[in-house]
């Protein structure tokens, strides 16, 4: 079995409500150092092992857990547990 | 004239499109998210709701639903298809409508009506004069439309651009009029060939007068008058 780490987050030029959200709120809190808060979305997978396995979680984060007309993923694989 | 509208799991406006297409004195039947027949329909409508409870994104499951193969084959061969609000949403996912719903920009639901103006579109579900603004309910939380500059120019040119939210004298805020964000107003879009529309607003909702308006009225009967046209 392998184990999978996607994060998902909007594209570049693409306005995060929540992450603006968080922005000015850090912000009023006195947190003047944050420039930037973009936030997104964190999938854990379990994968059986098989051919492709890489490319078929490509293919998963494609058609289903991020929407490429608006979203940017990033795959990262772990042996250890979570 | 026979509608169909397609009830997804977590769907709630359905039975505000039977309603409003009865009023009007066209048949309406639901067809459920699993069914793969919908040959007795002349159009098909996607309503609003919370399908698959808007996990992942809202619309994102919904669009693998076994009956959007179907809907999907309906539109290519020219038969009408309406996205309303998550209807909108499901339409944007199956990119049969270019471009993809945000929260909106204030992270509050919205729920009220709000004025639209109607603009020059090839929209077949839309026969008003352009420049007309009615008044519809909005009733969302994902409503903010964005697609890239690349994309908003070509459909522009093309004439999907259908609605744009406005003041209430059909002028648009320089701020922009958008109450939850939308990307140059826009409230309404359809597919080159104009037989699929999304709309966030809530036609549906203002057709029977005992609702406080019937501006909902024109976006059903241009489709039917459309579609009596076609068949001569």
């Amino acid at each position: 079995m392998a184990r999978y780490e996607i994060f998902v987050t909007y594209k570049k030029g693409i306005f995060d409500p929540p992450g603006a959200t968080a922005e000015r709120a850090l912000a009023n809190l006195g947190y003047d150092e944050v420039q930037s808060v973009k936030i997104g979305k964190y999938v854990q997978l379990e994968v059986a092992d098989g051919p492709n396995a890489l490319t078929r979680v490509r293919e998963m984060c494609d058609k289903l857990l991020a929407n490429p007309v608006i979203e940017d993923y990033r795959i990262q694989s772990d042996e250890k547990d979570w | 004239m026979r509608f169909g509208v397609v009830i997804f799991p977590g769907s709630n406006c359905e039975q505000d499109v039977v309603h409003a297409t009865r009023y009007l004195g066209y048949e309406c039947e639901y067809v459920w998210h699993a069914d793969t027949d919908i040959s007795g329909f002349d159009a098909i409508v996607l309503p609003g709701g919370f399908s698959y409870g808007d996990y992942i994104r809202t619309g994102a499951v919904a669009r693998f639903s076994p009956v959007m193969a179907e809907v999907m084959r309906f539109a290519e061969a020219g038969g009408p298809v309406l996205g309303v609000c998550n209807g909108f949403q499901i339409l944007c996912e199956a990119h049969m409508l270019p471009g993809a719903m945000l929260r909106n920009r204030g992270l509050k639901f919205i729920c009220r009506e709000v004025p639209l103006r109607v603009e020059k579109s090839v929209c077949q579900w839309v026969d008003l004069p352009t420049g007309t603004v009615v008044r519809i309910p909005i009733n969302h939380n994902e409503g903010n439309y964005v697609c890239s500059p690349d994309t908003l120019a070509d459909m522009e040119a093309k004439g999907q651009v259908v609605l744009r939210y406005c003041e209430p004298d059909g002028t648009r805020a320089p701020g922009g009029s958008a109450p939850n964000g939308s990307l140059d107003d826009i409230a309404g879009i359809c597919n080159e060939r104009g037989n699929v529309f999304g709309l966030m607003p809530h036609p549906e909702r203002m057709v029977d007068p005992v609702a406080n308006g019937t501006d909902g009225q024109p976006f059903f009967t241009s489709i039917v008058k459309r579609l009596a046209d076609v068949a001569g």
